[in-house]
């Protein structure tokens, strides 16, 4: 039986290796570009997530732009974290966003407003990343919300989404940190951008021996490298992020960085699709959603 | 302790510059012990400000006092008489010091030369650390002694977020990740349990309890 009722879930649960992209809304009022965006992405991927509020710079807001990629066909992953709102906020949003059409939640903490264009904002952090995926996880199969007073009818029924980097430390708790998160309550779960293949074959180790692989559906995240400066941006100023120098030094000898940056990406999503447990693949391309469609044809996804 | 720092002194005088009958009241808690509103500080600000009147052609008259502790009544009755001379109050002391004074004298504007930052402790002279968020629930015997809710930047429950690389935070290369801290701590304990061990969200209702008698139901 389907929790949410989703296509993600839906493709999942056949055993669809799934693709799903990154979508960040615009910095203004109009939707006309991810409109376009998600006409250009809708067959070649299952669903695209929208950010909320990435890197804490303000955008338009997650649910609204996953109501216009919904209307345009392209199913929405909507992504919320904790930094902006309180428990009632969140579970007010996610009341109005399933009343909207949208089924898939991913939660996440978010990044620290710190890194942002308000860095005075008060974070609210009134509950962490896994009491999100808990909470969502009792108001769909509890009818409850996170007070405890019952949801009497129409409860929101999301395919609950986490995210894993195994490029954080401690090394050896990520994967415990995973369990964590999925005995809250998450279906999903999509990693933080994969340059450094060996830890991920490390932590998909540990992963199956805790047979987690069986219990959610893990969605590798890539990323593909536009330049040189923006591998060497990953490496020094994303948090948690872990990039190889030989990748840095492969982009930077490639006579054309974009074509390598692109070739990267396909050879680590065909390798990635080799290893167990990986239900498929979500695509990272930030600012660069053109190259989706090649990326997925030239990997033989699809 | 609370830890307090000093105002610049030019902001401290585009307040006090309206008056020309000051009291400065240090206070003999913890702002004198964080070096911010002891005796020496009280001095230092009466020259500092004397100087800024002199500097714009102002006269002004102006008294100190250092009292036990600015949050009792108890020790303020020593400068009753002394207050009733100034038109206004500058406290070195907390913001707990300066509403005391305030409540006091209320036909005295009492002014903050002291920002109130945190409740903490020495780590090393002259530098003082946050260590309590005093949220009214405390549950460091579950995160071996180390506090989520002021030393994490996130107040995670459930930490470390997926931000934490080398033992440091992602806003800053050299703060360390409190559930890093808490990690390693609980390893040595051997209770790593706690580290999977769910957590609810917290009751933030019980966050800075607004009054309390102890010893009493």
């Amino acid at each position: 039986m389907l929790k949410s009722g989703s296509k993600l879930e839906r493709a999942l649960k056949e055993g669809k290796f799934v693709i799903t992209v990154e979508i960040g809304p615009p910095k203004h009022a109009s939707a006309d570009g991810i409109i376009k965006q998600a006409e250009t992405l809708k067959d070649y991927v299952d669903a695209a997530n929208i950010t909320d509020n990435q890197s804490a710079i303000v955008r338009m807001s997650s649910i609204a732009a996953g109501v216009h990629l919904y209307n345009a066909g392209l199913e929405p992953v909507i992504q919320m974290t904790c930094r902006d709102r309180n428990r009632i906020a969140m579970q007010s949003d996610l009341l109005g966003a399933y009343s909207l059409g949208i089924k898939n939640v991913l939660c996440l903490s978010g990044d620290h407003q710190k890194f942002g264009n308000h860095p005075q904002a008060k974070g609210v952090y009134d509950i962490d990343s896994i009491q999100l995926i808990d909470m969502v996880r009792s108001m769909r199969d509890k009818k409850e919300f996170q007070c405890g007073e019952k949801i009497l009818k129409n409860e929101p029924r999301f395919f609950i989404g986490a995210v894993a980097n195994p490029f954080a430390d401690p090394f050896e708790y990520r994967v415990l940190r995973l369990e964590k998160k999925i005995n809250a309550g998450a279906d999903f779960i999509q990693t933080q951008c994969i340059f450094d293949m060996n830890r991920f074959e490390r932590f998909m180790q540990m992963v199956r021996q805790r047979g987690l692989h069986k219990r959610a559906y893990i969605l590798a995240g890539v990323n593909p490298l536009k330049s040189v400066r923006a591998a060497e941006f990953m490496k020094k100023k994303v948090a948690g992020m872990i990039v190889p120098d030989e990748v840095i030094d492969r982009i930077r000898k490639a006579q054309n960085q974009k074509k390598e940056g692109i070739r990267l990406c396909i050879e680590q999503i065909k390798h990635l699709r080799q290893i167990e447990g990986i239900a498929g693949i979500h695509i990272m391309a930030i600012a660069w959603e053109e190259v989706v469609p090649e990326i997925v044809e030239k990997s033989g996804i699809r | 302790m609370i830890i307090t720092k000093p105002k610049p002194v030019v902001e401290i005088f585009e307040f006090t510059e309206k008056f020309d009958k000051l009291m400065i009241v240090g206070c003999g808690g913890c702002a004198s012990v964080c070096s911010a509103g002891g005796e020496k500080e009280v001095e230092k600000l009466s020259r500092e400000l004397q100087k800024l009147y002199e500097e714009h052609n102002k006269t002004v008259v102006i008294t100190t006092s250092v009292v036990v502790r600015q949050c009792d009544h108890k020790y303020l009755e020593e400068i009753d008489a002394q207050v009733k001379k100034a038109d206004a109050i500058v406290s070195l002391g907390c913001g707990v010091g300066v509403q005391f004074l305030a409540e006091r004298y209320n036909d005295k504007l009492v002014l903050p030369g002291l920002n109130t930052l945190s409740a903490g402790g020495t780590v090393q002279p002259g530098v003082w650390e946050e260590r309590c968020g005093l949220c009214g629930k405390c549950m460091l015997h579950q995160t071996g002694g180390v506090c989520p809710v002021t030393r994490c930047a996130k107040s995670i429950q459930n930490g470390p977020c997926g931000g934490s690389q080398n033992g440091k935070c992602e806003i800053d290369p050299n703060i360390p990740c409190a559930w890093h801290l808490i990690y390693e701590r609980l390893l040595v304990a051997g209770r790593l349990d706690l580290m999977m061990k769910y957590r609810p969200p917290k009751d933030w209702s019980k966050d800075r309890v607004r009054s309390f008698q102890n010893n009493k139901e």
